[in-house]
C-alpha cells in the first residue's frame, strides 16, 4: 500500500438510482501525475470528492496518503492539497490575507505562514499587488495562486479539479509548469481537465465513460492501443 | 485555538471591508429604532367623534363643550339626525357617535336616567375602545357635576368610590419609554438572525466553504468562528442602540446595564445559532432569507413587543417560551425600567440558555464537512 498514493477499488457512488461513479478500481504511484479524463457528466468530480472527503462512498475501499477514505477523511485532509473548478480564494481578502488565513486554518506557526507567503508571492511575482484584494488580479494568476494555497501546507498530494478552465494557451502552459515542479519535488498530482492536449503531459491518464473507467494507461501507450495520432482522437472512440 | 483565531480575524477582515454592510449594521438599525420607537405606540391620541345634539338643551351643549375640551377628541361634525353621521362613520372619517336624546334635560331633572348612545367604529379595536374609556369618563364626571350642580342627592356621594391610581415603573406613562428597549432588543436579534444565516449560504454559494471543508478543520470550530464575530456585532450594535436610546428619549436606566449586556451575550448566541443552522439548510441567499423571514416574523409578532403576552390564548403563550426575543424584550424591560436583578430574570435567563445549546448543537450537528 505504501508505494500508492492513490489506491481504490470497486469505488461507486450512487444518487437515489442514478449511479455517478461505477465501480472504478485504479492506483496512483507516488510522484505520478495522475490525469482523470472524462466528458462533463461522466463522474470526475463525484470520483474525486470521494477521495478528497467530501463525499461518502456508496460502495468500495480507497485509500488516500494511506488513510482509509470511508473512516479517515478528516485525516486525508490534513495530506491533501485540493483546488476546485470553482475559484475559492476570499475575492475580498487579499493575496496576503488569503494565504494566512488557509495557513493558519491549516495549523501552520505564524512563522511557516510568513515564509510561505514569502515564497508564494516571489515564485508567481505578487509583490505589486499583494495589497490587493483578490478580486482584482486576471484570472491566469488567480488560478495560479489558488494552487499555490492549494499547497500552503505540504501536501503529499493535490488534487486539481479543471485547473485550467477559461484561461488561455499561455496561462495553461506556465501553469503545467508549475504542476510539473511540484511533480519532480515529489507530489503526487491528480488532475482532471478537458483539454486533450493536456493529457498528454500526464504521466498516466484515465478515462472514464458514464461512471466506469475506460481505458488507463499513458497516453502513448494508449494511442498505440487505440490505433490514433492524438489523445483527442483515443477521446473520442472511446467516448462515443 | 490558534485555528479560530485565524477564522474570526478573516471574518472581521471581510465585515469591515465590506462598504455596504458596516453602515447597514449600525446606522439603518439606529434610524429604525428612532422612527419605529416615535411611531408605534399603542397610545390614541385622536378620536374623531360626531356628536347628534337631538335636544338643543343648555345641558346638552355643556356635555358637548365637555367633549370638546379633552385634546383626545376632534369634534368631526354635528348634524341633526343620525342617517347623516352613520354616513359620516361609513366614510371612516368618525370613530365614535355620541347621541344625545331628544329630552335629555327634561327627563334628567325629572329623575328618569336619560341614556345616551355611543356608536363606536370598531374596524379599529383599539382605538375604538379606548376611544369609549375616555368619553364614558368624561361622561361620567360630567353626571357628577350635574348631579352635584342641580343638589340632587339621588346617589350617596359618600358611597361613592375614588379610585387614585399612580403608574408605577414609568410614571408619566412615556411609550417611547416601554417601546425603545424592546424595538431594540427586536433590532439586534433581527440583524444577527439575518447576518449569520446569510454569511454561511454566501460560502456555499461563492463556493470557498468547500476549500474549508477540504481542510481539516473541526466542525465546532467553523461554527464557533462564524459565531464569534456576529456576536460582537451584535453586542456593537445593542451598545449603540442603548445610547441612542438613552440620549434621544432619555429611557430609564434603573437596573445594572451588565445585566443587559450579559444576557444579551446568551441571548445572541441563542439567535446566532439559529441563523447558522438556517444557513445549513438553505443553498442559496434567497433561500436562507425566505425561512429566516418565517422566524422573524413570528418571533416578531409574538414576542410580546405590540402585543402582551398575556393577552394571547394559552397555546400562543407557550409558543413564546422558544421565542428568544420574548426574553430579551423581557429582560431589557425589567432590567431598564424596573431595575430587576438576576434573579427576577432567571427564567428568561434558564430558557434562553437552553436555546443557545439547543440551536448551536443542532448547527453544528447538520453542518456536514462531507455528504
Amino acid at each position: 500500500m505504501n508505494e500508492y498514493a492513490i489506491k481504490v477499488e470497486g469505488l461507486t457512488k450512487r444518487f437515489g438510482d442514478f449511479t455517478a461513479v461505477d465501480a472504478i478500481t485504479f492506483n496512483v504511484s507516488k510522484g505520478e501525475i495522475f490525469g482523470f479524463l472524462g466528458a462533463n457528466g461522466a463522474g470526475k468530480t463525484t470520483a474525486m470528492r470521494m477521495l478528497i472527503g467530501l463525499s461518502k462512498p456508496t460502495e468500495g475501499t480507497g485509500y488516500v496518503a494511506g488513510f482509509d477514505i470511508r473512516t479517515e477523511a478528516e485525516k486525508i485532509k490534513k495530506g491533501i492539497g485540493y483546488m476546485s473548478q470553482k475559484f475559492s480564494l476570499y475575492n475580498d481578502l487579499t493575496v496576503k490575507e488569503n494565504i494566512r488565513f488557509y495557513g493558519g486554518i491549516y495549523g501552520l506557526s505564524k512563522k511557516q505562514i510568513t515564509k510561505k507567503t514569502t515564497e508564494i508571492m516571489e515564485e508567481l511575482g505578487l509583490f505589486e499587488v499583494a495589497k490587493k484584494p483578490v478580486a482584482a488580479l486576471p484570472l491566469g494568476w488567480k488560478q495560479r495562486l489558488a494552487f499555490a494555497v492549494s499547497m500552503v501546507h505540504d501536501p503529499e498530494i493535490v488534487f486539481l479539479d479543471e485547473p485550467t478552465g477559461g484561461v488561455d494557451p499561455h496561462v495553461r502552459r506556465q501553469f503545467w509548469e508549475t504542476i510539473y515542479q511540484q511533480a519532480d519535488a515529489g507530489r503526487t498530482i491528480f488532475v482532471t481537465t478537458h483539454y486533450m492536449d493536456e493529457a498528454e503531459y500526464c504521466d498516466r491518464v484515465s478515462i472514464m465513460v458514464a461512471g466506469k473507467v475506460e481505458a488507463l494507461d499513458s497516453p502513448d501507450n494508449l494511442k498505440n492501443q487505440y490505433d490514433s495520432e492524438t489523445m483527442d482522437e483515443v477521446f473520442l472512440k472511446l467516448a462515443r | 485555538m490558534k485555528i479560530l483565531a485565524y477564522l474570526i480575524q478573516k471574518e472581521f477582515t471581510q465585515i469591515f471591508r465590506n462598504k455596504a454592510l458596516l453602515p447597514m449594521m449600525t446606522i439603518l438599525p439606529i434610524v429604525q429604532l428612532i422612527v419605529l420607537s416615535n411611531a408605534a405606540s399603542n397610545e390614541v391620541k385622536n378620536v374623531n367623534i360626531v356628536i347628534v345634539d337631538k335636544d338643543h338643551s343648555e345641558q346638552s351643549r355643556l356635555l358637548t363643550r365637555k367633549v370638546m375640551a379633552n385634546d383626545r377628541f376632534s369634534l368631526v361634525s354635528a348634524p341633526y339626525n343620525k342617517e347623516d353621521a352613520m354616513e359620516t362613520m361609513q366614510k371612516n372619517d368618525a370613530d365614535i357617535i355620541l347621541e344625545i336624546p331628544q329630552n335629555f334635560e327634561r327627563s334628567f331633572l325629572k329623575g328618569e336616567r336619560p341614556q345616551l348612545q355611543i356608536l363606536v367604529n370598531a374596524i379599529n379595536g383599539q382605538q375604538a375602545t379606548v376611544g369609549v374609556g375616555y368619553l364614558n369618563s368624561i361622561i361620567g364626571r360630567f353626571n357628577a357635576e350635574l348631579m352635584s350642580d342641580i343638589k340632587r342627592p339621588i346617589v350617596n356621594k359618600n358611597a361613592q368610590i375614588q379610585i387614585a391610581s399612580r403608574n408605577w415603573y414609568n410614571p408619566e406613562i412615556e411609550y417611547t419609554h416601554f417601546m425603545a428597549p424592546g424595538i431594540l432588543a427586536e433590532l439586534t436579534a433581527l440583524l444577527t438572525i439575518i447576518l449569520s444565516a446569510m454569511n454561511i449560504v454566501r460560502e456555499r454559494e461563492i463556493g470557498t466553504i468547500e476549500q474549508i471543508n477540504v481542510t481539516p478543520i473541526k466542525k465546532w470550530q467553523f461554527i464557533l468562528g462564524k459565531l464569534v464575530p456576529f456576536l460582537c456585532v451584535g453586542l456593537v450594535l445593542l451598545t449603540v442602540g442603548l445610547i441612542a436610546s438613552k440620549l434621544i428619549f432619555d429611557i430609564p436606566i434603573r437596573g445594572n446595564i451588565g445585566i443587559i449586556f450579559i444576557y444579551g451575550i446568551v441571548n445572541l448566541v441563542a439567535v446566532l445559532g439559529l441563523g447558522l443552522l438556517i444557513s445549513n439548510f438553505a443553498n442559496t441567499q434567497q433561500q436562507a432569507i425566505f425561512v429566516a423571514f418565517f422566524f422573524i416574523l413570528i418571533f416578531v409578532l409574538m414576542c410580546g413587543l405590540f402585543t402582551p403576552i398575556d393577552s394571547m390564548p394559552k397555546w400562543a403563550q407557550y409558543f413564546t417560551l422558544p421565542n428568544p426575543l420574548a426574553h430579551f424584550i423581557s429582560v431589557s424591560r425589567k432590567v431598564l425600567m424596573k431595575g430587576s436583578g438576576l434573579a427576577d430574570i432567571k427564567m428568561e435567563f434558564l430558557y434562553t440558555f437552553l436555546l443557545a445549546i439547543v440551536f448551536n448543537s443542532l448547527a453544528i450537528w447538520s453542518y456536514k464537512k462531507q455528504s
